[in-house]
Parts: structure tokens; C-alpha cells; sequence
């Protein structure tokens, strides 16, 4: 890869400064980045690690009763501390990537990454998240804006991720065998106000909320409710792994699992 | 150039890197330590494991810089200093869990990371803990094997030949 600066500030202001930088590129775990730069698809002249920001470490419970989760915390740590409040999350961590790998990539990287096939964006969309910045915060619904693309500015870093708790949930993920992202993965979460469905790995717009199925679901939360419904393949990504009508296919196959196993 | 200062196997290491220095040339050309081998270099076959403050990662996919004042465990460091094997490495060996031996290193380490957590993980949960490390010789069968002899249970059972 290209040569770059590393520089690796202690707090969150120090971290801002450093990325007024030009061309300069925030690093969590480099799980992505470091890959991508190896490929030379990105050359950034400095890289500011964001691992060593105590505050943007960890997983706490809020006294409203949701979650927050620190920007740097690596999926190993959400898989374990995750999962007394809220299991479906810390289950959907708990099976990104492989051990090693879990270790290092963190939850606010691979939400600034939004990979269309992440599993990350699937959560955090279908629970209806607060993406929480240096500064402002974002609703979910509003923050995923397509393939690699989201409504962080320039130099702007996720701090922290709010996590309302549903009354139930369940993430299905299809494997893509040789690279463990979704094929297709399904986030379905009950709560008191109605049931959201996120899909990653379908789309060519990246991850989506399938509103039909919400109602459905809403008004009977069983995975008979989705049956007859079917997401148009025109939208769908289509590759060697899958063509459009698989992915689409997939996408309710999916969500009635995630209901079951979630009822 | 930036100054790394870490812990490798027990001992202080130290040089100067460049910001795009990875941990595992870091090990290897700086230090010597040329047991962490590099496969892939793309963060999948897992020959590059090692620990870092405890935790296993790909070597080749963390900065050098990112390690600064970190305790590094290495597969040099496994062994006991008069040569002697330890436990896993001793049941790869008793139950010949190599053939060509590259991905060992990764192998080795990542099962000991696993028994940290785990002492005593189910034949599904060390297939399912070594979905990151990948051997091309064999059928994973006698990795395996070697890994549940080595958390001191019974093996005979097992089908793996």
C-alpha cells in the first residue's frame, strides 16, 4: 500500500482536529480499510486511529432502556456485552467475519463503510438506531443513502451507535460461503409500535427496509403474514452467487425464519 | 518513521516503522520472528494469528503502529524456552495435525486464543472457531482432533484418521 502518516489521538476532539487533514481518513479496525488500501483502491495521506479513544469504547444501558454502543468497539466486545439486553444484536456480532477478525473490526466502522452486504446496516436499520457523531446525531432511516454511501461529512466520526430494544428480534444471514457477508440478511424487530424488516446484500441501493412486510407483520407477527408477498428482483444485485430472483426469493424465505425464531 | 515499542513473547521489542508497516513484517523482517507466516496477505487463510493483548488477530491486517505498547504473543513464544512443546502444539503433533505445516502457526495460535475462552469447546465450536484459518493440505479433520486432545478430553471417539 501507499505510505500514509498514522497518528493515534486519545480523544474524540483530538481525532477531529486531526482529520481536517486533506485527504486524511479516520481508521477503526482496519478489518476494510487496511484490505482496500493493500489493493491501492485508497491512498489516504494520514490514517487516525480511532482505537484508542476510551470514550467511544464500550457498551452501556440507558436509563429509557436503550443501548449505546462506542463508535470503536469491536464486534468480539458487542457479542459479549451486547448480549444480556439485547441477543439478537450481539448474535448478528458474534458471527461477522471469523474470530480474528471480530477482534478488530468495530461497530462504527462498519456502519461508515456501509457495505451493501454488511451485516451491521441491517441492524441498526431494522432497530431503528440513532447513529451518533462528533456532531449531531443521525436516525438511521436516514443515514444509509446507498452503496458506500452515507450522511457522514467529511471527517466526521461516529462516536457511538443508540440502540432502542425490541421486544423481540432475529437477524438471518444467507452466507456468501467465501467471504461470510450476507448473501442476504434479514433483521426483523418487534416492538410495541410495529415490526421493521431491514435486508442487506440484496440491493443494488445497499440495505433497505421492506415496508410490505412491516405492515404485514405488524398487523399479525407470524411467518405466515409474509406469505404471497415478494420483493421485486429488478433492484436485486445479481452476481455468480445469486441471480436477482434468488436474492429476492431469499429476502422471504429469510424473514419468515427471523420471525419464527424470534416469536 | 514512528517509534513502536511493544512486548513480544515476554521480552520488549522496539524499531522504527513507517506508517504502513503491518504487525506481521513488522515480526518478521524487523524482529526475525518468522514463524508468523503470511498466506494471504488479504485477511483470510489466518496463517498470520497471533495475540495481541490476549486476543487473536491477523497480523498482516493490523499496523505495527497500532501496536505500540501492546503484549504480542507469538508462535515463537509457545514453547517452553528449553524446546519443550506445549499442550497444543504437543497434540499436533501426537495426532498429526500438519502436513505441510504453513498454516500451523495460525492454527496454533488461534486454538489457544479459543482455549483461553473456551477450555472445553465442542468438536462444532473449534470447527466453527477456525472458520478464519485455512488449510489447503488436509481435511481440517486432525486439526481438530489435536485441538479437543490438547483441552485434555477424549479423542478416540472421534472419526477424524
Amino acid at each position: 500500500m501507499y505510505n500514509f502518516e498514522f497518528e493515534k489521538p486519545a480523544t474524540i476532539a483530538d481525532a477531529v482536529a486531526a482529520l481536517g487533514a486533506e485527504d486524511a481518513q479516520a481508521l477503526g479496525g482496519g478489518q476494510t480499510l487496511l484490505p482496500t488500501m493493500k489493493q491501492r483502491l485508497a491512498m489516504p495521506t494520514k490514517l487516525v486511529s480511532l482505537s484508542g479513544i476510551g470514550e467511544m469504547q464500550g457498551v452501556c444501558s440507558n436509563n429509557d432502556g436503550s443501548l449505546s454502543i462506542g463508535g470503536a468497539t469491536t464486534h468480539a466486545t458487542v457479542a459479549a456485552e451486547a448480549a444480556a439486553q439485547y441477543p439478537a444484536l450481539a448474535d448478528l456480532a458474534s458471527h461477522i467475519g471469523d474470530p480474528a477478525v471480530r477482534n478488530r473490526g468495530t461497530i462504527g466502522g462498519s456502519l461508515a463503510n456501509n457495505d451493501p452486504a454488511a451485516c451491521y446496516p441491517a441492524a441498526a436499520l431494522g432497530s431503528g438506531a440513532t447513529i451518533v457523531t462528533n456532531a449531531r446525531e443521525i436516525a438511521a432511516d436516514d443515514y444509509f443513502q446507498g452503496l458506500f454511501t452515507t450522511a457522514l461529512e467529511e471527517g466526521e466520526i461516529i462516536t457511538g451507535v443508540r440502540f432502542p430494544v425490541p421486544e423481540a428480534a432475529n437477524y438471518q444471514k444467507f452466507l456468501q460461503p467465501a467471504s461470510r457477508f450476507a448473501l442476504v440478511g434479514v433483521f426483523v424487530a418487534k416492538f410495541a409500535d410495529g415490526v421493521r424488516v431491514a435486508v442487506t446484500g440484496a440491493s443494488e441501493d445497499g440495505v433497505f427496509r421492506w415496508s410490505e412486510a412491516e405492515q404485514a407483520l405488524s398487523a399479525s407477527f407470524s411467518p405466515e403474514a409474509v406469505n404471497g408477498l415478494q420483493v421485486d428482483p429488478a433492484n436485486m444485485m445479481g452476481d455468480i452467487h445469486g441471480t436477482k430472483e434468488y436474492r429476492a426469493h431469499l429476502i422471504g424465505v429469510l424473514t419468515k425464519r427471523a420471525v419464527a425464531a424470534a416469536s | 518513521m514512528t517509534k513502536v515499542s511493544m512486548t513480544v513473547n515476554g521480552k520488549p521489542a522496539s524499531g522504527e516503522v513507517e506508517g504502513r508497516t503491518l504487525l506481521s513484517s513488522f515480526l518478521r523482517e524487523d524482529l526475525g520472528l518468522t514463524g508468523t507466516h503470511v498466506g494471504c496477505d488479504t485477511s483470510q487463510c489466518g496463517a498470520c494469528v497471533v495475540h495481541v493483548n490476549g486476543k487473536a488477530v491477523k497480523s498482516c491486517t493490523m499496523l505495527a503502529a497500532e501496536a505500540d505498547g501492546a503484549e504480542v504473543s507469538t508462535i515463537e513464544g509457545q514453547a517452553a524456552p528449553d524446546g519443550t512443546l506445549n499442550a497444543i502444539q504437543q497434540a499436533f503433533q501426537d495426532h498429526h495435525g500438519l502436513q505441510c505445516g504453513f498454516c500451523t502457526p495460525g492454527m496454533v495460535m488461534s486454538a489457544a486464543a479459543l482455549l483461553k475462552d473456551n477450555p472445553k469447546p465442542t468438536e462444532a465450536e473449534v470447527r466453527a472457531y477456525l472458520e478464519g484459518n485455512i488449510c489447503r493440505c488436509t481435511g481440517y479433520h486432525n486439526i481438530v482432533k489435536a485441538i479437543m486432545a490438547a483441552s485434555g478430553q477424549d479423542v478416540s471417539a472421534i472419526a477424524a484418521e
